[in-house]
């Protein structure tokens, strides 16, 4: 029995309580993590996270773990690097090995046009904060000697911009890290309680429906992956919100070490290693919305494809597995925090394909947002009300969404 | 595979056609104007179950076509 599991072990697990002062609905990265900081730094412990399955089978148990800054618009980089911080500290704040690394991204350019959205990408990066640099084809060989630098002949490689802390960390252990953390602290996670309706007083929510009975709350907090629209719904709240699949595989361990992440927003995909050795693909979101997680052999085909134009070595190894999550894509492609219009009820949604990087901050800032009943200034762009006041973030700063 | 009967080319597979969404359907529910024009263009049901959508055949005949499709599934339902 491994360090990891033995502390664990010392985690307890309670009944529901008939009431609480906040429950969260979700218990994947954002709904534990806004318990964790809830418990740690506004002292709230008088709270619940309801998870419908086990705690962190959603979509932190499916995204492929990589931790980034290089967004495209100010208020994004600004709040995705207090994330990138916070995650590098976040191993001596919780005491839980994450197993997070540091390994830089590689987002490719293939042509002129792509050249000048890179340089743009890294100055508008460092004047935010975020350590981005471009690089040009000698400088990517240097990082990466699997390359091929023509692309296969067909997406010759002319330069990338080179985002220098960009990491990766394990998601199980991200989920546990907040989970053990907060339940440490008296907050009660309730694991295969599944939320069935909202309980509502007038206009007010007052408490959420479950198969096992009421529980009222002070607060409700949507942290829902998937499934939000639905949750919302029973508040009366409608989202601009669509449900995407997105799909993924690994291959086998692959022997030589490869050093950064790799992104290609003209290819739509990208890579890196795991700890194990595995080479981790990833790609767009599928085009049509659903729920289903079928995984497909359409995407297998395309995505290996695209990714032997540019790192042949892919080519001789086998994939060991895929999978599908389900992406809550919003209209403007940046997330949705904050209020709802609806009392007593609020939200984060909208984490489409960059939830994981986004849940330590993501967390901290709903956590202040609860206790103190205001909208902390590095949210506060991100609210739902945007739409209505046409200030929309729109943002296709990821490789799924281009 | 997803096959989309295209009313023009037959039954096609899905990757020759471009997915338009969802038509839009403020709830009767919301009855001030604005409110409504803003449910029109942001807002989505975005409905685990039969949703009524536009797709878009590209690589075919360049007509749209409504259909129905479980998205709990991913299945066309006639």
């Amino acid at each position: 029995m491994n360090e990891f599991v033995e502390t664990l072990l010392e985690l307890t697990w309670h009944e529901p309580k008939s009431s609480y002062d906040v429950v969260i609905i979700g218990g994947g990265g954002h709904g534990l993590a806004t318990a964790y900081y809830l418990a740690t730094q506004h002292g709230i412990t008088n709270l619940a996270v309801l998870e419908a399955d086990y705690i962190g089978s959603g979509n932190s148990g499916r995204n492929t773990t990589i931790i980034r800054a290089n967004y495209g618009i100010p208020e994004s980089i600004r709040f995705y690097q207090h994330s990138l911080d916070l995650y590098s500290t976040l191993e001596q704040e919780t005491g839980c090995w994450i197993m997070h690394a540091t390994k830089g991204l590689l987002w490719l350019a293939h042509t002129e046009s792509a050249m000048r959205n890179e340089r743009a990408r890294a100055m508008l990066n460092t004047a935010c904060g975020a350590e981005t640099v471009l690089v040009d084809p000698t400088e990517i060989k240097a990082l990466v000697p699997q390359i091929d630098l023509s692309g296969g002949g067909r997406y010759p490689v002319l330069g990338a911009s080179y985002h220098i802390p960009a990491s990766t960390a394990r998601h199980d252990r991200v989920v546990w890290a907040y989970a053990q953390g907060a339940m440490q602290r008296g907050v009660h996670v309730l694991q295969n309680t599944p939320v069935t309706g909202l309980i509502r007083d007038g206009d007010r929510v007052v408490g959420v429906r479950t198969a096992t009975g009421d529980i009222s709350a002070g607060v409700v907090m949507s942290a829902v992956g998937g499934n939000v629209s639905q949750i919302a719904a029973h508040a009366g709240v409608r989202l601009p919100v669509r449900t995407h699949p997105l799909q993924a595989f690994v291959t086998n361990g692959y022997a030589q070490g490869f050093g950064p992440i790799i992104s290609d927003t003209e290819l739509l995909c990208y890579i890196s290693q795991t700890a194990r050795g595995q080479m981790l693909i990833g790609h767009e979101y599928d085009r049509e919305t659903s729920y289903s997680l079928q995984s497909s052999f359409q995407f297998l085909q395309a995505n290996a494809i695209k990714m032997s134009y540019l790192l042949p070595f892919v080519r001789d190894l086998k994939i060991l597995r895929q999978w599908t999550g389900r992406c809550d894509v919003s209209a403007d492609f940046s997330p949705i925090m904050g209020f709802t219009g609806v009392d007593g009820f609020v939200i984060t949604t909208g984490w489409g394909t960059w939830g994981f990087k986004a849940i330590p901050a993501g967390g901290e800032a709903m956590a202040e947002l609860i206790a103190t009943g205001r909208t902390p200034e590095l949210i506060e762009p991100f609210a739902l009300s945007r739409f209505a006041a046409d200030h929309t973030m729109a943002d296709q700063g990821s490789t799924g969404t281009r | 595979m997803l096959i989309i009967t295209c009313p023009n080319c037959g039954p096609r597979p899905v990757e020759e056609f471009r997915f338009g969404g969802e038509i839009p359907q403020p709830p009767d529910s919301i009855t001030d104007p604005f409110e409504r024009d803003l449910d029109q263009v942001w807002m989505f049901t975005n409905v685990a179950g039969v949703q009524t959508e536009r797709w878009f055949h590209d690589a075919g005949c360049h007509r749209w076509l409504t259909a129905a499709r479980d998205t709990s599934i991913d299945r066309f339902v006639d």
